[in-house]
């Protein structure tokens, strides 16, 4: 079917594209013009839409997630540039189709934010959702982190084929228990890995506090058994498989049993079945997404951009990446993309830090940070509110260190264009 | 519970017990960094702080010189509903005799009369605050600056859907510069009831506003040891924090 859209959409996506100008732009006037666009066109792919949310790692899961299906040969659109509106699916999509608005993939993996997916998901039923977690972030957006878990119970019940739900997060578990439709899989954790990743609810159950029981657990389509410090173990169809890591931090590691559970559960059901060893071999590969865990060179020494943006999050960074050896930047923003509630730093215990303190605190919200290091008892370098100037301090200051930085994500966009500047920094289109 | 006591390096001018109520259901939006900071201020001042957990369940701690209560969600507030009322008499003896507490959002609601929801139900408190809660469509969220008489500018962030309305039996703990408050009509926030400092402003509320801090401190050791001989806190970044998060629109 032709229809003038497409081409309009094109050119308006030319044209913004010339002038610099953000990417959801040209996704707003082909959906204004032609509503059905985006609905028609993902509606051809042999395989379908596979929709990945949770609140904490959606890119880099996405990101392994595409990378996995690739290595067994199958073509795939995904969102790559983070613009995971409806519009930012749009726009991505105009990049891809031809000018008869056909897009070439078998399959397109869109990461998609908890509230945007709920609007996404009621035009475009996806075929298989991959729900991460529910961390207590954006409760400046959402309010409650019980209304978070219905946004993605709701992207759950418009599935058509198979959803995939972490088996450790309670919240997340417990959507099985409302779905009547689609197949429901599982990726967990060992249980001596359990310890390493404390549940919200459980921020407080100190040493003394008695244990929450652990609820009869279902069985795990992949368990990640082991993290070591570059491979890990991960269990499925009965079997142990150990691996490289190129990501680091057990966050990414776990997300990895995510992408795989979701990559075996398409190839399986698809016509292609999922080759274990080319899939491990990708596996093994991915690096992380933009700013998520990158290390840097400056000065001929690594610079490690940990971003956190929940206690959760925060907790896993500081326990992942230990200070020993390093000189530390916490850069803390509350622009909106960032969460504009910044409270959640009163969850972090920062005792890991305070053998060897904190270098430099910056961000808008510099103070509230070293405020929070004082309460307990880390000692704090240098505070400022901006950002150029206090990394251009760390960098000099900290000659002859390998350098860390705990940032929040707009923070992390800061330090990277100053990065930018004297050392070579990935650049995603 | 986990009592956490730490002995500093000189003579103690004695120990302090802080109780948080129910951390695993009400402790939301940093509510937890309150008990960081009256912990670390009583060392600064002096004191060795002692800082337990009350749960469901629990036998409540005794000789308890301060109270601290948290936000929590729809969800938490019915968990710990029943164990509360069991609490009433015993809560309501603490501060009717002056004990300090700190009550943020929903132990604040839940302190009141009661808790009327938006879809009907009422869930009652236990009637230690003279203020009624009405649950609403409407979510109030954002950044709060309030005048008081006692602490001066109090700072902090608001997130609740109830709305909250003084008897003639408390007062206000101030007066909203900028955000809601209590509700969306009076332009009151808080309350204030014997020793009882109660407001739905997260943030936390302690780390940026220490006057508050210092007055249930003060109050404990007062009624504990009779005087209170404060140390020297460095509040450097407490007053940066202040004054950054005062200019700023949000």
């Amino acid at each position: 079917m032709f229809s003038l859209s497409v081409p309009l959409g094109k050119f308006v996506r030319r044209v913004s594209r010339l002038r610099g100008g953000g990417s959801a732009l040209p996704g707003l006037v082909v959906e204004k013009i032609d509503p059905g666009f985006m609905q028609r066109t993902l509606s051809t792919l042999p395989h379908g839409v596979a929709v990945v949310s949770g609140t904490n790692g959606k890119t880099t899961t996405t990101k392994m997630v595409v990378e996995l299906l690739e290595s067994q040969g199958l073509k795939v659109f995904t969102n790559r540039t983070g613009s995971n509106f409806t519009r930012g699916v749009a726009a991505a999509l105009l990049g891809d189709v031809d000018w008869r608005g056909r897009l070439d993939a078998d399959i397109a993996v869109l990461e998609l934010d908890e509230a945007h997916a709920v609007h996404f998901v009621n035009r475009v039923p996806p075929r298989y959702s991959l729900l991460l977690n529910v961390l207590r972030d954006q409760l400046d957006r959402f309010g409650e982190i019980d209304k978070t878990a219905q946004l993605l119970q709701h992207i759950a019940s418009k599935t058509t084929g198979t959803v995939v739900l972490n088996r450790e997060d309670p919240r997340v578990a417990r959507i099985a228990d409302t779905l009547h439709g689609p197949e429901v899989l599982y990726f967990g954790l060992d249980d001596s890995l359990l310890g390493t990743f404390p549940s919200d609810d459980e921020l407080r159950a100190g040493p003394g506090s008695p244990v929450p029981a652990v609820p009869e657990r279902p069985q795990a389509d992949v368990v990640l058994r082991r993290v070591g410090a570059d491979d890990a173990d991960f269990e499925y169809d009965g079997v142990t498989v150990t691996t490289g890591m190129k990501l680091r931090g057990v966050y990414n590691i776990f997300n990895a049993a995510a992408a795989l559970a979701l990559a075996r559960s398409i190839c399986g059901s698809g016509a292609a079945t999922a080759d274990h060893s080319t899939l491990l071999k990708a596996l093994s590969e991915v690096a992380p997404a933009f700013g998520r865990g990158e290390s840097l060179t400056v000065d001929g020494l690594p610079l490690d951009l940990v971003l956190v943006k929940n206690p959760s999050g925060f907790r896993l960074g500081l326990k992942s990446f230990p200070s020993g050896g390093y000189a530390t930047m916490i850069a803390i923003n509350d622009n909106y993309a960032d969460g504009r509630d910044m409270s959640w730093l009163w969850d972090v215990d920062f005792d890991s830090l305070r053998a060897e303190g904190v270098d430099q605190v910056t961000g808008s919200r510099a103070y509230d940070m070293a405020l929070r290091l004082q309460y307990d008892e880390v000692q704090v370098g240098a505070v400022g509110t901006d950002i150029p100037a206090s990394l251009a301090d760390f960098i000099r200051k900290g000659k002859g260190q390998p350098k860390r930085v705990f940032c929040t994500y707009t923070a992390m966009l800061a330090i990277r264009r100053e990065l930018s500047k004297i050392t070579t920094v990935e650049v995603v289109s | 519970m986990t009592p956490d006591s730490a002995a500093g390096t000189t003579a103690s001018k004695g120990t302090i017990r802080v109780v948080q109520l129910y951390p695993r259901e009400m402790n939301i939006y940093g509510d937890w960094g309150n008990a960081l900071v009256l912990r670390q201020r009583l060392k600064w001042h002096g004191y060795t702080p002692e800082l337990l957990e009350y749960d469901v369940g629990d036998e409540f701690p005794e000789g308890v010189d301060i109270i601290l209560g948290g936000g929590g969600q729809d969800s938490g507030q019915l968990v710990i509903q029943d164990d509360l009322q069991s609490r009433a008499g015993l809560l309501k003896g603490m501060a009717e005799d002056g004990t300090p507490m700190l009550l943020i959002c929903g132990m604040y609601q839940l302190f009141g009369r009661f808790f009327k929801t938006r879809s009907g139900p009422v869930i009652p408190g236990i009637g230690v605050l003279d203020v009624e809660t009405h649950g609403t469509d409407e979510r109030l969220i954002g950044n709060v600056k309030v005048t008081t008489p006692e602490f001066g500018e109090v700072l902090g962030y608001e997130n609740h859907s109830g709305q909250t309305t003084l008897g003639p039996g408390v007062e206000p703990l101030g007066t909203v510069a900028k955000g809601t408050g209590n509700n969306s009509r009076d332009g009151q926030e808080g309350a204030r009831y014997r020793n009882i400092v109660a407001s739905y402003l997260h943030g936390s509320l302690l780390p940026k506003n220490p006057a508050i801090a210092d007055f249930l401190i003060r109050t404990a050791v007062e009624r504990k040891y009779g005087t209170f001989t404060p140390g020297e806190p460095d509040d450097r970044y407490a007053v940066l924090a202040r004054e950054h998060a005062a200019r700023r629109p949000r």
